[in-house]
């Protein structure tokens, strides 16, 4: 690696000490990992399995129980103050000052973290979340959807260069979800590292440069998007022959090919790099050549939402 | 901000929960003027009538740091422990977690700001006490040590009722069952010299009644204590109450999971 990570994480544990005679609950077990300054890096998981928890460790909300955190070089335990200055979080829950007015609420979040008042930059804020024309009311008169927006705007009020975004899209209509994946882009255009936990796969498939998977408070995966689609990915390919056959034909012996639906049909299967396209044509050329008559052809190529499945179905060893 | 102190910090805070004063002026100055009324009419004309000296000092002013105290203590209790559980049972204190803000940032903003409420109160009452009672303090600067003192203390003893308090009966339980009743038994309306024994010697088991007296020897010069025993034991009040506080923070009970 040629610079710092900006977030180091390294063996990071959380217990939960369990009161009077039940049992302990381990929320983190040893996580390792550092995150690069500029990406988004999706956190995925299933309820209960520890992203919050490794978000709350970070920002100061949950006391970790062993392992050490650095971000941007700092400890946080020692120069606590001066990193979490820099840092953001919007929480998940819409925990919001209900008798405060949206422009006091955002001007106090940039003065606990310690920064001078600044008017325009507020405004740009609040314009940018279509918060403006609702800045003289009352957060208690806003929609669930504007609420969290304004969660929105009290986290990037001190301009933070790491934002925690724990569930953003969590029940929100279509237009704020695609209003924030705007503002995503646009605050990492801005070289903001983000963070982001989330429940929809296609979001994390949409945006992040990086994937991280944990389950039961272990970090199982971590890996770029695109490589973790190309290793763990699935391509499955159905053709549906014009006349039953009685066996996979010889000359296709070299693909990956079941015969189903009462020799109906031929199914293809491959996983990671041989489910490439290319691998799909050259089926298609081979049947060709093996005159097998064929009257459709369904390709279905895995998500990232099959991967997770799979990885967290899966039993710990 | 710098890596010890953020003092930006700090002062949002203050200023917030002041914010949260001025937008209930009405009942929190409004309040106090009429209580201090009520009580001037019920026991400084009810009872003055019948009672016209204690220790040398007419009835109704002898009363007078009594009802400021009852004022401050409760006053101060419920403002600081409103500042903290409020966040907590709205779930806003994360931010305030995750903000570069420290014990010290964060007594200095509630407390802070619960002090200067009550030192407010004290003081509209002092003037609406004017209009039914003539007085003079003899140690005015004492007086006003004292009562941002005793103001201090309750406030960091709020702060941990906000803390330890897991629902709104909680927040109440402690003013209503032991505050007030407390502060009635402590001497506030009369000298515990007139109580007979056994009574006398259990009042001196009520912490209020070294404050109670500690304020009125600031007033008018008498007390039925040892002044140097009630400034002592205020001034452990507060110690006590700051090691609390320190705790809370360093073991992170109730505000970090």
């Amino acid at each position: 690696m040629t610079t710092e990570p900006i977030l180091d994480i390294q063996g990071l544990c959380k217990t939960y000490i369990a009161k009077s005679g039940g049992e302990s609950t381990i929320a983190l077990d040893a996580v390792d990992l550092q995150i690069r300054k500029g990406e988004i890096f999706a956190l995925l998981g299933p309820n209960g399995a520890g992203k919050t928890t490794l978000i709350g460790a970070v920002c100061g909300l949950v006391r970790p129980t062993g392992g050490t955190i650095r971000a941007f070089g700092l400890d946080m335990k020692r120069d606590w103050r001066k990193a979490r200055a820099r840092i953001g979080l919007v929480p998940q829950e819409l925990s919001v000052d209900m008798f405060e007015h949206v422009l006091l609420s955002v001007n106090h979040s940039r003065g606990l973290f310690g920064l001078a008042p600044d008017a325009r930059r507020i405004e740009e804020i609040l314009r940018a979340l279509s918060l403006w024309d609702k800045r003289h009311n009352r957060i208690s008169e806003l929609s669930g959807g504007m609420k969290r927006r304004v969660l929105i705007a009290k986290a990037l009020a001190h301009e933070p260069e790491l934002l925690f975004l724990d569930e953003p899209t969590a029940g929100v209509d279509v237009e704020l979800r695609r209003d924030m994946w705007r503002m995503i882009g646009e605050l990492r255009a801005r070289g903001v590292t983000i963070i982001l936990t989330t429940h929809y796969i296609e979001e994390a498939e949409e945006m992040a440069d990086r994937v991280g998977v944990i389950n039961q408070g272990k970090l199982i995966l971590v890996d770029e998007k695109a490589a973790l689609m190309k290793r763990l990915g699935r391509t499955e390919a159905k053709i549906g022959l014009a006349e039953p056959l009685k066996a996979v034909p010889p000359a296709l012996a070299a693909f990956a090919l079941q015969l189903v639906d009462g020799g109906n049909a031929l199914l293809y299967k491959a996983k990671g790099e041989d489910g490439q396209d290319r691998a799909i044509a050259d089926l298609v050329k081979a049947l060709v050549a093996a005159d097998v008559e064929f009257k459709s052809f369904d390709v279905h190529q895995s998500s990232l939402e099959d991967i997770f499945v799979d990885l967290t179905e899966r039993k710990p060893a | 901000m710098n890596a010890f102190m953020n003092w930006r910090g700090i002062w949002t805070i203050y200023k917030f929960e002041l914010a949260r004063t001025w937008r209930t002026l009405f009942q929190s100055i409004f309040t106090p003027v009429l209580t201090t009324s009520l009580y001037f009419v019920v026991f400084g004309s009810a009872i003055g009538g019948r009672m016209s000296e204690v220790g040398g000092v007419p009835y109704a002013a002898f009363i007078i740091p009594g009802l400021l105290l009852l004022t401050i203590l409760a006053e101060s209790t419920a403002n600081a422990s409103f500042g903290i559980y409020l966040p907590r049972f709205t779930g806003t204190i994360y931010e305030l977690l995750s903000a570069p803000v420290g014990v010290t940032e964060t007594l200095l903003g509630y407390v802070g700001a619960a002090v200067t409420k009550s030192v407010i109160l004290a003081g509209i009452i002092l003037v609406t006490a004017r209009f039914f009672v003539d007085y003079t303090i003899v140690h005015p600067i004492l007086a006003a040590g004292f009562i941002v003192l005793v103001a201090l203390a309750f406030s960091l003893f709020g702060f941990i009722l906000g803390c330890w308090a897991d629902g709104f009966e909680k927040l109440q339980v402690v003013p209503m069952l032991v505050l007030t009743p407390l502060t009635f038994l402590g001497g506030t309306f009369y000298s515990i010299d007139m109580l007979g024994e056994p009574w006398r010697t259990v009042a001196l088991a009520n912490p209020v009644v070294y404050l109670v007296n500690g304020l009125r020897w600031t007033f008018y010069g008498v007390a039925d204590v040892n002044i140097a025993v009630a400034a002592g034991l205020t001034f452990a009040f507060l110690a006590l109450c700051i090691g609390i506080v320190a705790l809370i923070f360093r073991t992170g009970w109730r505000l970090r999971s």
